[in-house]
């Protein structure tokens, strides 16, 4: 069996009776960092929520190093993992989102430290110098002490995911994480993604910065309608589009628009 | 008109209204305690998806909030000792303001927890921490700073609220103050220190309350 680090097989996501995920088939191994492009309502987000049990889902399998995520199956049934075992599962990704979701009433540093204090149970000191040393990272160890009131959008995404990595997890999960940023903003952030990935990093990030996906990524996927419409190499994907929606796609992005 | 104020009486009989007063501000200390608890719990029950406990919760809170809260002093202390269930005066009260503030404070408690956006439980979530370390360390203490201002007014009210146990001979502030009325005949004196009494203690809870908010505030 190939070493996969994350392996999603035929995943099913309803919202009722709309289907958003409609049979997703992806592997990704240690190391890679890939962009998953698509127009909104594609169900990208979905899946990388779906990653981290932010989402249930209705049928298939997702695994990170051979375990399967969230459900198992016991006597040919499917059911739901009690929350201890999925909360531990959760830490095996990190995720960083849209609107950084940094916790109001901590510090930076507090930020970066309560998953280490109560979920990997360090004491205050370890978690205070991993914490340093991850601020220190992103570029924001002389705003430890800042509350995220007191930072901008682009510091305080970049608190978020100094505290999504300080969890080492082995997967890192972006979600538009420049989307709610001023324009002017978006670069700091950009920066700190790649030069995560320059340190091998696994990332699977949901972008609209076709640049940057372009840039960073040595595979991208495609989502059209609940599905992969295409994947491949970025070269490839962006200069030679297979499918006519993938090339409409790109034309309207700001890919297209350079 | 020829009436002359005289304090002199009621001065003498000060230190009663200042031990009603202690036993109107442990009667609040003791409901709202309580009552905090009860409205907690009330308050997660009533943004429940579960039927079984937002229902119960739903009609507990408008029961409560629709009866005069006098009108619950003297049922539970007249009317439950003919169901068997006996308290004495102090006990009698203390169960009723609670009861009582559960009710309005699982309001404030709900207006609060809704207040929180569903992002930061997921950020929670996200880094691998489990329902309860999520509602203790960040819905919980977000939901109190949000709620504090209200907080402070609800509890005001019940303090003021105590003022009605004297309808069941509770020796609180306004008990006091009554007896002293019959006693002295100096109606208007006492009235104006039990009053002076009850704006100078609600201002001290109002000032604690602000400065609690101010220690609390999240810098911006």
């Amino acid at each position: 069996m190939p070493n996969h680090l994350l392996e999603i097989r035929d995943l099913h996501k309803s919202y009722g009776d709309v289907e958003v995920l409609k049979g997703v088939d992806c592997t990704m191994a240690q190391g890679d960092v890939i962009s998953i492009i698509g127009s909104s309502g594609s169900g990208k987000t979905t899946m990388l929520r779906c990653i981290n049990m932010l989402e249930e889902f209705q049928g298939g399998t997702i695994s990170i190093d051979g375990e399967e995520i969230g459900y198992e199956t016991l006597g040919g049934q499917r059911r739901r993992k009690k929350e201890k075992e999925i909360a531990r599962q959760r830490a095996l990704t990190g995720m960083a989102f849209q609107q950084f979701n940094l916790f109001p009433h901590m510090s930076a540093a507090r930020n970066v430290m309560l998953g280490l204090m109560k979920v990997k149970k360090l004491s205050k000191d370890e978690a205070r110098s991993i914490a340093e040393k991850w601020l220190d990272r992103v570029g924001l160890l002389a705003r430890a002490d800042h509350f995220p009131g007191q930072l901008s959008g682009g510091q305080q995404q970049r608190v978020a995911i100094a505290r999504a990595i300080a969890m080492n997890p082995r997967l890192m999960l972006f979600d538009e994480v420049t989307s709610a940023l001023d324009p002017e903003l978006v670069n700091e952030v950009l920066q700190v993604i790649k030069s995560l990935a320059q340190d091998g990093m696994s990332m699977l990030l949901v972008t609209h910065e076709m640049r940057f996906a372009y840039e960073v990524s040595n595979r991208v996927i495609f989502m059209n309608q609940g599905r992969i419409g295409e994947e491949g190499n970025p070269r490839e994907m962006f200069h030679k589009p297979k499918s006519e929606r993938l090339s409409e796609f790109l034309k309207t992005s700001s890919f297209g628009e350079r | 008109m020829g009436y002359t104020l005289n304090f002199a009486a009621v001065w003498r009989s000060f230190d009663l209204l200042l031990e009603g007063l202690a036993l109107s501000l442990a009667l609040a200390f003791g409901a709202i305690l309580i009552g905090a608890a009860i409205g907690l719990f009330t308050a997660f029950c009533l943004i429940s998806k579960n039927g079984f406990a937002r229902r119960p919760a739903g009609i507990y809170v408008t029961i409560i909030r629709n009866t005069p809260i006098l009108v619950l002093v003297l049922f539970t202390y007249f009317a439950l000792p003919q169901l068997g269930f006996r308290l004495g005066k102090i006990e009698s009260f203390v169960f009723t303001l609670a009861l009582y503030s559960g009710a309005y404070l699982a309001e404030v408690f709900r207006a609060g927890l809704l207040s929180i956006p569903v992002g930061l439980r997921e950020a929670g979530l996200a880094i691998g921490l489990t329902e309860i370390q999520i509602q203790t360390s960040i819905i919980a203490p977000l939901m109190f700073r949000n709620v504090l201002p209200s907080l402070s007014s609800t509890i005001i009210s019940l303090f003021k609220d105590t003022s009605l146990a004297a309808a069941i001979a509770v020796p609180e502030l306004t008990f006091e103050a009554r007896k002293i009325n019959v006693e002295t005949f100096r109606v208007i004196e006492t009235w104006i220190v039990a009053s002076c009494l009850y704006v100078i203690t609600c201002s001290i809870l109002a000032a604690l309350m602000r400065a609690l908010e101010r220690r609390l505030s999240v810098p911006r």
